[in-house]
């Protein structure tokens, strides 16, 4: 397992530095360092000397791969590609364009994000297992019917609705709860009740269809039928063999997620106020603030990295029968 | 931490009980730590002390006063810093006045150079900083600080040996050296317009970006600045070295506020800047508030500074000022908040329905765009002249209108430059475009109706501004007696002049092609095509294609820094209330393409700058108006802009806070704020009584599904007939 491990870790590297070579051409050959320094010096006053002066102090004066007026090493360190983009190898990321340590603040707002992320992560398993659970109860009737439809209508719907609506009925209307915000401590739980929601229900239509499909193709199997031979109840069937055998195929989707867990959603932290990586990620796209863009899409590709490597591992774990080598 | 139950109003019904409401309460309120409203937002008992709650949409970027220059920025270092000069809070048109100085700038004229001497208030005292503080020994007690140490602590607040001293003239000096510097993030905003009056700025600037560049430390303490010198301890003298009036007015901006030498040392003690402990962060300042708490991501806390200057609300405004309340706090110290509560809320919804609900008492200004036009409907009502006024909702609220109108302009750009629609050559199609445009209709359809159409370059409420009949714009518009506005000339008039500009029927004289222009825009949203379908159809009434090219911000401000782009629409808030701010906007040599400068279509007369370089320096009078009208009338007849519109901006704010009147240049509005903490608690109790009976609905129905799918099963289980079960 060890030797595996390894040589995941080694495929790990040569990915990263695609994706970094590739943020690198789009941020600084497609978006060249004068477009950064002008949309973030204003709409005012903007000087081609005042330009200059921005690209020194964020070091993008630099030449992208060769530095011809450097010495030694310094010729291929002293770039931008090295500066600013290898650098990220050592978790080095710089300050973003408002001066605040960008590494500084990723460990500040994660808290928020896995505070919203893992209950929405863990509420939603257990309600999307339940439900597919009872899918399979109802197997082949009118209530089943029905219910699939209301799935697919719900997967039809923009997670922006239940986004909008969670706010104006639990929020505005019924008071349940604040709109958004965030609070320290307990008093963020307030805050977290109207996102889970949200955030369990809009995936509700997809989920559960995909865990009763897993639920279906297990059910038939030979031992679900020797089950079922051997007298045991329906119930005692899903619950004791069809779920524990599905747990596989459940393990895979809910371990590459995990460490993904960390960057929070987009979508919810946004509209919900909530301090936390979701945010500060759209909140960089939309200001152009290209430090802290490519570190968060090199976090994102590590984590993403790290969640295949775990699931490959808790394969091993839970079934006995994989062997990593 | 203590419940109070009572104070939640429920909505009543049949199918609860009283005791089984106040356990619901108590279930939620244990579990979400509330002693109010179920919804409340705030921390417990905040609502009902003098503090204000206020929202921001935009955090700022920047608190360093050297380099912050956006609105968001100044709305909250403005409450901190105090810059030598400020305007009256209540006079208008705006006025200005000393706020840290004895009496306005002495301004003396040498040589060709103009001093300006100032002198200081005694007693003035900083807010307690850490940067400040001194040990027995009379040091700072941090000066030993190791990283680690730094870096080991959750906040600003760790830093518990605060300290204070006295304002004096050489932290007015630091601070305009530290324009120069190069080191603080990205250059100050105001650096190349300064440098261009400062004697000595620019030289500095250089001398230290040298230095950056080697690596070399910096210490502004060891540079001397000709144009910024101390004479004692309260006075010191800045040196222009060309007359520039405006001078004036920038003395009034965070640009020229104090920083004491002892904030840069102490900032850049080992491992502070990792931290996130900089100036840009956690501001040093002298003014009514000092920033507590600044966590910009979620809120930011402003606490009234304890060292604060004797300071009173102003006893004299202007006429009716008295009847309108602004007066109701005369001769009262400021500040008369507590603090402030801002908090960060990005979205347009829930900020509106969090001030509907009590929890903000003001809103941003509304107005400008369809973007909040939902607010914007439940809020505003346009009366039958044609004014904005409150909806009845909000009359029952009890919410109040606040006029936030600030002096701007937004205009259609022909580029001088273009062969097709710039130059004197092309002057009558410009002409006849200008006609075509129909700005109240715009006004009407994409603002809310919240705009005036505009007939030249000088915003309402600036000098040299003329309203009505003699305000008209001749080329475009003629006065209507009888409705008492202005209206377009008609397109048949416009339709001549584009045939003499050599495209009757909008199709070239000599080879009969219709003639195409090109729009370029940087914005490309959704909400933007109904605009450009508008301008198209403008364009179509006189026969002329419109093409419309979207280009990224960046790349539309590349091709305005080149010339490239024909037409565009560009738009300016005013620096200051002063005219060239805007007719510097059409002065030759501050030309985008050749200098740079904010003169986006290039525009050139050499009539219109001999008469801008002699206006500028001139004080307001008959005579700089004479000046003013003549350059105004020839901008006209050249038409380098299709003037658009000024825009209109209202506010809102709850009952329970007193009178304001917000000033479009300055940003300490929070000093002269005050409220009634009791009206608020009634507002939110009356307003956000929770609805029980969906949460019993929601139980029910899940409760329903879970026994269907139990019948269901069941049902399965006991049948009798020969099907094979399915599971």
């Amino acid at each position: 397992m060890f030797n595996y491990l390894l040589r995941r870790i080694l495929y790990a590297v040569p990915i990263l530095i695609g994706v970094n070579l590739i943020t690198f051409a789009l941020f600084f050959m497609v978006n060249t360092p004068d477009d950064m320094a002008r949309l973030n010096l204003g709409n005012k006053r903007v000087t081609a000397e005042a330009i200059e002066r921005w690209k020194v102090q964020h070091g993008y004066d630099k030449p992208l791969f060769v530095n011809p007026d450097a010495q030694g090493l310094g010729q291929v360190t002293d770039t931008l590609f090295v500066q600013k983009s290898l650098k990220l190898f050592t978790f080095d990321f710089e300050a973003g364009d408002d001066g605040r340590d960008i590494g500084r603040e990723i460990s500040h707002r994660m808290g928020p994000s896995m505070a919203v992320a893992i209950p929405t992560f863990f509420v939603g398993l257990l309600v999307y297992v339940s439900m597919a659970l009872a899918f399979m109860l109802i197997r082949g009737g009118a209530a089943e019917l029905w219910g699939l439809v209301a799935l697919i209508a719900m997967m039809s719907i923009s997670s922006l609705f239940f986004v909008i609506g969670g706010q104006f009925f639990v929020g505005k209307l019924w008071h349940w709860a604040p709109i958004s915000g965030w609070g320290d401590g307990v008093s963020a739980l307030k805050f977290i009740l109207v996102p889970v929601l949200v955030g369990v229900l809009a995936s509700v239509g997809e989920s559960v269809r995909f865990y009763r499909t897993l639920f279906l193709e297990e059910s038939g199997r030979d031992y679900v039928r020797t089950a079922r031979a051997k007298g045991l109840s329906a119930g005692r069937v899903l619950f004791k063999h069809i779920l524990r055998n599905s747990a596989i195929p459940i393990l895979t989707g809910v371990v590459v997620v995990l460490p993904r867990l960390f960057l929070g959603s987009l979508i919810i932290e946004s509209f919900f106020g909530i301090p936390g990586l979701g945010s500060y990620t759209i909140d960089a796209i939309q200001s152009q603030d290209f430090a802290v863009v490519r570190s968060m899409v090199f976090l994102g590709s590590f984590l993403y990295i790290v969640g295949l490597i775990l699931t490959d591992l808790s394969y091993a774990v839970a079934d006995p029968r994989v062997k990593l080598s | 931490m203590p419940l109070k139950i009572p104070c939640l109003k429920m909505a009543s019904g049949p199918l609860y009980s009283a005791a089984m409401r106040n356990l619901f309460l108590l279930f939620f309120c244990t579990l979400l730590g509330c002693s109010g409203s179920l919804n409340d937002p705030n921390p417990v008992g905040l609502s009902s002390q003098n503090v204000l709650f206020k929202g921001y949409t935009e955090r700022p970027k920047h608190l360093d006063p050297a380099l912050s220059y956006t609105e968001p920025e100044w709305d909250l270092i403005g409450e901190i810093y105090e810059p030598p000069l400020h305007y009256h809070h209540l006079k208008r048109p705006l006025v200005l006045e000393p706020l840290t100085l004895t009496s306005m700038p002495k301004i003396t004229h040498a040589g060709g150079k103009v001093v300006y001497e100032m002198t200081l208030k005694p007693g003035i005292l900083y807010q307690p900083h850490p940067a400040l503080a001194k040990d027995a020994k009379g040091e700072l007690p941090y000066k030993n600080i190791r990283a680690e140490e730094v870096k080991a602590m959750q906040g600003f607040e760790d830093f518990k040996e605060l300290g204070t001293r006295e304002l004096v003239a050489a932290d007015y000096v630091n601070q305009i050296k530290r324009l120069a510097l190069p080191n603080l993030g990205k250059p100050a905003a105001v650096l190349s317009l300064m440098a261009e009056h400062i004697e000595g700025l620019d030289e500095l600037a250089k001398k230290l970006a040298e230095r950056f560049k080697k690596g070399e430390p910096i210490d502004l303490t060891q540079e001397s600045l000709a144009g910024a010198q101390v004479v004692d301890k309260y006075t010191w003298r800045v040196t222009l070295v060309d007359e520039y009036p405006q001078f004036s007015y920038w003395l009034t901006t965070p640009f020229f506020a104090p920083v004491p030498p002892e904030a840069d040392a102490f900032y850049a003690l080992p491992g502070m800047a990792a931290h996130n402990f900089k100036l840009d962060w956690q501001p040093l300042g002298t003014s009514a508030f000092y920033l507590a708490h600044n966590d910009p991501n979620r809120e930011m806390v402003l606490k009234k500074n304890p060292n604060f200057h004797e300071e009173f609300y102003p006893s004299e405004g202007n006429p009716g000022d008295a009847e309108a309340g602004f007066l109701k706090h005369a001769g009262k110290r400021l500040p008369m908040l507590d603090g402030v509560v801002l908090k960060l809320e990005k979205e347009s919804a829930p900020f509106w329905n969090k001030f509907l609900q009590g929890y903000y008492e003001l809103t941003p200004p509304s107005g400008k765009s369809r973007e909040d036009s939902d607010s914007f409907d439940q809020a505003f009502r346009v009366t039958e002249e044609g004014q904005i006024d409150l909806s009845a909702e909000m009359e029952k609220r009890g919410v109040k209108l606040i006029d936030r109108t600030r002096m701007s302009i937004w205009y259609m750009g022909f580029n001088w430059l273009d062969p097709v629609v710039g130059g004197p050559q092309n002057k009558a199609l410009r002409q006849a475009i200008s006609i075509a445009l129909d700005w109240d209709e715009f006004i009407s359809i994409f603002l809310n109706g919240s705009g005036q159409a505009s007939q030249g370059p000088v915003p309402p409420g600036m000098f040299g501004y003329v309203g009505g009949e003699k305000g008209v714009n001749p080329v475009v518009s003629r006065w209507n007696a009888q409705r008492q506005r202005a209206e377009h000339r008609s397109l048949d008039e416009a339709k001549k002049l584009l045939a003499q500009a050599g495209y009757p029927n909008g199709r070239n004289a000599k080879t009969g092609e219709i003639l195409t222009l090109y729009f370029d825009s940087g914005n490309g949203g959704p909400e933007y095509k109904s605009r450009f379908d508008w301008y198209r159809a403008q364009f179509a009434k006189l026969g002329i294609e419109l093409v419309i090219r979207v280009n990224d911000y960046n790349r539309f401000q590349d091709k305005v820094q080149k010339g490239s782009a024909q037409i565009f629409e560009w738009g300016w808030n005013a620096d200051y209330p002063d005219p060239e701010n805007f007719l510097f906007l059409l002065y030759g040599p501050n030309s985008r393409k050749e200098f740079g400068g904010e003169n986006t279509v290039n525009y050139k007369n050499p009539e219109v700058d001999r008469l801008f370089v002699q206006m500028k320096s001139m004080p307001n009078g008959p005579e700089r108006q004479a000046v003013m009208d003549r350059m105004v009338s020839l901008i006209r007849e050249d038409a380098p802009w299709a003037f658009a519109y000024h825009d209109k901006r209202y506010g809102l704010r709850m009952g329970w806070v007193d009178p304001m009147r917000p000033n479009p240049m300055t940003h300490d509005l929070l000093k002269y704020t005050s409220l009634e903490p009791a009206g608020r608690l009634a507002y939110q109790a009356q307003w956000n009584r929770p609805l029980l009976w969906p949460l019993a609905l929601v139980a029910a129905l899940v409760l329903g599904l879970a026994l269907l799918v139990r019948k269901v099963w069941r049902g399965r289980q006991n049948q009798t007939a020969v099907e094979v079960p399915h599971v």
